[in-house]
């Protein structure tokens, strides 16, 4: 049987400006945790629904999970403080890596870049692609940096590649051999993404978003288009998902 | 003490069911709590062909609650008769078939095809607020409620609910109208027509524009009016629209429903059966009661 858990928050850490760093005790979540897989979070009485949020690592007893403050939701979950009991569902959804390939690309922007964590350290010698808007919302390079061949881009230039992670990511392919590419971003950017991938034949797994009700497949409202008509037209992105193939989706 | 429901000459083993929309086929919150904890589950809304839905964002929070338009999002009725309820069918708890058709004919067709299965029930939905042809101009005019539902009752060999829409001028009268055509219980509420505009992009936040109500907002909503119909018609009723609880599940039996349905809350509670059973076996005894057949309907009013 599932279940939810009452997971009790051990850290928390602002690691930019509106973004939030949990760390909770959550061994059964954590043992059971595939890249690219989400928590259904209960943020307060105050909002009714649960928040998807994507797990970003998860060892040992602990899962650590990274969120911008930024609808009603995500702010009522930032007030909690360490010691505090958090319910959640989890871990839903599947998993980044579907077959087995030798030269994977990581591509990722702005908090896209949280679920690409356990990925990377998980993939053999990835190379790491992740954008930020400027250089005051770079976040998490030293950790990626820690365990690949990490780059760096920002939209204003301030840090790093001027201009978009995915003109870095066109560059690399450009010179270098890839088989894979993984991703998770803005929609713009996954867009992008799947374009480069798909004009280069290269197999893409893209994680996609969508406003979510019971996050295990029942209600059907967090649909993702695909290009399949008729009754498969939409796919659920929670159970399905969240990670699709880049040709099978329409972004 | 006694929790068994006989609902239209099917014997419930509790009074809790699930609302069709909120459950699936039961597989996903199955994985939750055993199926056999229900005393029955509504399916998912079927159609006579499959239907691919609306277009995403189908869903918006609101105050307690949540608006959705998933547009009848099946396979069709076919599919779920031949290889999805035969599955379901091994299953220790009721199935309640929902059906929702564009013409008579169609809801003629469906009642025809599900009555060949093993569901216990066939839920005519005449009241889906999200699709142009999902029964609701059928469920807001008496006469044609009485209509349909008596050529529906000509093909169907299952006990027949109807389920209500709130969103009419008087929900008696068309309680009373399906009661006339041969209904055999009645369901509600469904959801009531809303809207949530995203005030920064002036855009509603449904690609639909407008959806279904649902959750604790629209409970008193819903505790009326089943008291209302309770009081209106002769009918067995499915009480649904807001449960959060076991309370919940009391309040809708004192205000007539022989059934209960938790549907919305499932998306924060998964669990929330367990709960329920535990509060209803708690009232009993602190209330004396044997029998929970004996508080159906039982609010004393002022």
């Amino acid at each position: 049987m599932e279940t939810n858990y009452l997971c009790r928050l051990e850290s928390k850490t602002q690691i930019a400006d509106g973004i939030y760093d949990f760390v909770v005790n959550a061994p059964e979540i954590a043992k059971n945790t595939v890249p690219g897989q989400f928590l259904h979070v209960l943020c307060s009485d105050k909002v009714f629904l649960r928040r998807p949020i994507s797990i970003c690592d998860a060892y040992e007893d602990k899962v650590r999970f990274i969120f911008e403050a930024k609808g009603e939701g995500t702010a009522e979950l930032a007030k909690k403080q360490v010691g505090d009991n958090i319910d959640i569902m989890g871990p839903l959804g599947n998993c980044f890596v579907n077959g087995v390939y030798k030269k994977p690309v990581v591509i990722g922007g702005g908090i896209g870049v949280f679920p690409l964590f356990k990925l990377t350290k998980l993939l053999d010698n990835p190379e790491v692609f992740l954008g930020f808007r400027s250089k005051d919302r770079v976040v998490m390079e030293e950790e990626f940096s820690a365990v690949a061949n990490t780059h760096i881009s920002t939209d204003d230039g301030s840090y790093g590649y001027n201009g978009y992670a995915a003109a870095m990511l066109e560059e690399y392919l450009d010179n270098n051999k890839c088989d894979v590419i993984y991703s998770c971003g803005p929609t713009p950017m996954l867009r992008a993404v799947k374009k480069i991938a798909e004009s280069r034949n290269i197999p893409c797994r893209v994680s996609l978003e969508q406003r979510m009700g019971c996050g295990i497949g029942a209600c059907l409202v967090c649909s993702c288009e695909t290009i399949f008509s008729g009754t498969n037209k939409y796919r659920r992105v929670c159970k399905d998902g969240p990670v699709f193939d880049s040709k099978e989706v329409n972004i | 003490m006694n929790t068994k429901i006989n609902f239209c000459g099917v014997e419930f083993k509790n009074p809790i069911v699930t609302a069709s929309g909120t459950f699936g086929f039961g597989a996903e919150y199955g994985q939750y709590a055993d199926i056999s904890e229900y005393g029955g589950f509504s399916a998912k809304g079927l159609t006579r062909q499959g239907r691919e839905g609306n277009p995403p964002p189908r869903i918006a929070e609101t105050p307690s609650g949540i608006l959705n338009s998933v547009g009848l999002q099946n396979p069709g009725v076919e599919v779920f008769a031949n290889y999805i309820m035969p599955e379901l069918a091994k299953l220790d708890t009721h199935v309640i078939a929902n059906m929702s058709g564009n013409t008579v004919e169609e809801y003629l067709e469906m009642a025809e095809i599900l009555s060949n299965t093993d569901t216990a029930i066939i839920e005519m939905n005449i009241s889906c607020p999200n699709v142009k042809q999902g029964g609701l101009a059928f469920g807001t005019d008496p006469a044609t409620v009485e209509h349909l539902t008596s050529e529906v009752k000509k093909h169907c060999s299952k006990p027949l609910v109807v389920k209500l829409s709130p969103n009419v001028t008087s929900i008696t009268d068309i309680a009373k109208a399906a009661e006339s055509g041969g209904a055999d219980g009645l369901s509600l509420i469904n959801t009531l027509l809303g809207m949530v505009i995203d005030v920064e992009s002036r855009k509603p936040i449904l690609a639909n524009n407008m959806g279904g109500l649902s959750g604790p907002c629209v409970r008193p909503v819903a505790i009326r009016m089943v008291h209302q119909v309770a009081n209106a018609v002769k009918l067995p009723i499915i009480g649904m629209g807001g449960v959060m609880n076991g309370r919940d599940v009391i309040e809708f039996m004192l205000a007539g429903a022989s059934l209960v349905a938790l549907g919305t809350g499932l998306f924060v509670n998964p669990k929330m059966i367990y709960e329920v059973k535990d509060y209803i076996s708690d009232y009993m005894i602190r209330h004396n009661i044997d029998d929970i057949n004996d508080i159906i309907g039982k609010v004393e009013l002022n």
